[in-house]
């Protein structure tokens, strides 16, 4: 069947460009309307994507491809530009414009009174035109050229409220830290161009070149690696994640849309969209595999020391994308990977959406002065809950689906990263529902002058949205009907519940859950219980297992002291002999100054003088001559 | 040749760095004016002994120490007229003071 709004694709990421071109122009004048602009582009987009995954639902679709400009000519080469659209990046356009609508109909409410906030609309409108062209990038070159620009606008948005260190250091980090797994990806690049038959660069021809094994293999190890790298610095896995966290000093929308939901999903999307390359190459996957189990691990354990509301989703966040990691490293398809994303994008946008929500009620984000927001918040707590419940992977919301199609491929493939995987479930249910009993239940704070109170229809309908998306979307691949993972790759898997799975995800979520509410609720259990037996082991998990102090001693120190060293190099030795040169001529000119006194007495000495050295000259070389 | 023309040379010589010593060290215009006669003597008597006892004797050289009396007798007149001027409009000669080129 060929496809009739696939052709289209490229009107998607055009509308949030053309909301970017107007509110850059006359953002200030618009006002008001700019605001409506920018949602509408969204809302247009969101419309074609969905009319695409729609169509491509019904049946088997072909991929469209398009790549008819040239846009760089080199000798016989030349370097197509283009979009395709195919399941998996259909999938991507509906996640990301959806999340990219709603979190814009949220800034609307959130970023109320912002004075800048005309500016705020058009970087999400840039970053949303970014993600978009990431998505339907039919290269690699167009998608690393977008993945740069999202890299931007992540820079941007971290650092929106610029007056304020914090986040002019953590926008800094944040591209930094992304720029070094960049570099990974653009090796991979390079040598991919290098060994491709043609040097061809788009999606259908490494396919089919991998798949008839055209590369050695060592190569393609290499190549995913390099790949990888760039996967890595983008979904903040380790050792790369330290951006992540502190990227939360940006707005609280842009935490949810980027640093949650889409952005640092294109780390993930990067690899399943070259899962061809990793394919190929099994150590490539164990890598991935690891890296991605450690993370979620990792992240999870330092999640349930930390006291900032964002903090915590934060390394939930990065928790969470190791797991997707790990999941496409399990190298089963990249179908579980891809469900985990497709999850978490809704419900993690919920919960930081939900966070902004309390966030704008109390204006702290310190856990500990937060308490019994439910009855003055009674939107923003249930679906929290939501959100809450789903990330846990508690029955039957989203992310227990999703969490247990992971897990299940890990028992059957790799029984170390599956205990792994339930053990970081159980550290995500009991972080998580630390947050939320600390935050919602329990006897309210003191809130300064003004009492909490429920956000605007403009900031919660965004979220009851997503909170019923965190409900229902798990059923769309459920271990009895696996309908998204052979829709997104064409095969059929086996319909396998794996009770032993099921049985255990769900017990090290209600695990986690009931010590959360056994500590934090209830109290049976003191909540100083490891802090004040094992204090450096709450301070380890407090300080983040001292990896930023590490980078910092490790790296930045060094380095920086590299710079004072050449800085020094560069003011005495380099600076000293431009110096030296320009002392010399203005002693010289002031010398001439001098001898220029208007006496004419003078002159002629000098001329005498000059006229013996000239004789004496003459006269010296006449006398070596003859000698 | 040699011997002969000696004596004249030396005392051109001495008459030469004579003038230039008072040409370059003496405050008062009207020396300076006579440093530079004694000079232009000095190269005078070259001429006339080289035209007289050189290699190659012609009136060439008597003729051109002429031509440069007469030049000298000139510069002089227009020296020391310039001089005066300088005096009349400043009240002094000396030559330290005649630096209005720079100042």
């Amino acid at each position: 069947m060929v496809s009739d709004y696939s052709q289209y694709a490229w009107l998607i990421p055009l509308f949030p460009l053309l909301a970017f071109l107007a509110l850059t122009a006359m953002g200030r004048q618009l006002k008001e309307l700019g605001i409506y602009i920018s949602i509408v582009a969204m809302l247009a987009s969101f419309i074609v994507a969905l009319l695409i995954f729609v169509e491509r639902l019904g049946g088997h679709v072909e991929d469209y491809t398009w790549d008819k400009l040239s846009w760089l000519q080199v000798g016989d080469y030349t370097l197509r530009m283009g979009f395709e659209v195919n399941n998996l990046n259909a999938l991507m356009l509906v996640i990301v414009t959806l999340v990219s609508l709603l979190v814009n109909i949220y800034s609307k409410g959130y970023m109320k009174g912002d004075e800048r906030i005309h500016v705020f609309f058009s970087y999400i409108a840039l970053f949303s035109f970014s993600m978009l062209g990431l998505v339907i990038s039919e290269n690699m070159l167009e998608l690393y050229i977008f993945w740069e620009l999202v890299g931007v606008c992540s820079f941007l948005l971290v650092g929106f409220w610029y007056f304020k260190p914090e986040a002019k250091a953590a926008a800094k980090k944040a591209f930094i830290v992304t720029r070094i797994g960049d570099v990974g990806l653009f090796i991979g690049i390079l040598l991919l161009f290098w060994y491709m038959p043609g040097h061809a660069l788009d999606f259908t021809s490494i396919h089919n070149a991998i798949s008839s094994s055209k590369i050695d293999g060592t190569i393609v190890t290499w190549i995913a690696i390099l790949i990888f790298i760039g996967a890595i610095g983008k979904s903040g896995q380790f050792p790369l994640h330290t951006w992540l966290p502190d990227a939360m000093e940006g707005p609280t929308p842009i935490s949810a849309l980027i640093h949650a939901a889409t952005m640092v999903a294109a780390g993930v999307y990067l690899v399943a969209r070259t899962f061809d390359i990793f394919h190929a190459s099994p150590d490539a996957l164990l890598v991935v595999a690891y890296v991605g189990g450690f993370t979620a691990i990792f992240a999870a354990t330092i999640g349930i020391a930390q006291n900032d509301i964002k903090r915590i989703l934060a390394y939930s966040t990065v928790s969470q994308l190791g797991y997707m990691m790990m999941a496409l490293g399990i190298g089963v398809s990249y179908a579980s990977g891809m469900f985990h994303l497709f999850t978490h994008a809704f419900f993690k946008a919920l919960l930081f959406l939900g966070a902004g929500s309390v966030i704008h009620a109390v204006h702290t984000q310190d856990i500990n002065e937060m308490g019994g927001l439910s009855r003055k918040m009674k939107i923003t707590t249930w679906t929290f809950a939501i959100g809450t419940l789903a990330l846990s992977g508690i029955f039957p919301f989203a992310g227990f689906w999703s969490k247990d199609l992971i897990l299940s491929e890990a028992y059957d493939h790799n029984q170390l990263l599956f205990w792994v995987g339930v053990i970081a479930a159980f550290f995500t249910a009991f972080y998580m529902s630390r947050l939320f009993f600390l935050v919602f239940m329990g006897k309210p704070q003191h809130h300064g002058a003004h009492e909490p109170h429920e956000s605007p229809a403009s900031m919660t309908t965004p979220l009851i949205i997503l909170a019923v998306l965190a409900v229902v979307a798990g059923f769309v691949n459920t271990p009895f009907n696996e309908w998204l993972s052979h829709w997104l790759t064409g095969q059929d898997h086996e319909e396998s519940a794996n009770w032993t799975v099921i049985i255990l995800s769900t017990l090290a979520g209600l695990l986690g859950i009931g010590l959360g509410y056994l500590m934090y609720l209830k109290r049976s259990i003191p909540r100083d219980v490891v802090s004040s037996r094992a204090p450096w082991l709450y301070k380890l998990l407090n300080r983040k297992y001292y990896v930023d102090e590490i980078y910092d001693g490790g790296v930045v120190k060094p380095l920086r002291g590299l710079g004072y060293v050449l800085e020094l190099f560069d003011v005495y030795i380099v600076d000293g002999i431009v110096r030296l040169v320009a002392f010399v001529i203005v002693g010289l000119g002031r010398l001439g100054a001098r001898l220029q006194n208007g006496q004419l007495q003078t002159y002629g000495v000098v001329t005498l003088l000059g006229m013996l050295i000239l004789a004496l000259a003459i006269a010296g070389r006449r006398f070596i001559h003859a000698g | 040749m040699g011997s002969i023309v000696t004596p004249y040379l030396t005392l051109a010589a001495i008459l030469f760095c004579v003038g230039l010593y008072g040409a370059l060290t003496k405050k008062n215009g009207v020396i300076v004016l006579l440093s530079i006669e004694l000079m232009l003597n000095a190269v005078n008597l070259n001429l006339v002994a080289f035209s007289k006892l050189g290699d190659h004797p012609a009136l060439t050289g008597q003729i051109f120490s002429l031509f440069n009396i007469t030049i000298a007798a000139a510069e002089a007149a227009v020296g020391i007229a310039i001089l005066i001027t300088i005096y009349r409009n400043k009240g002094t000669s000396d030559v330290n003071e005649m630096d209005s080129m720079k100042r």
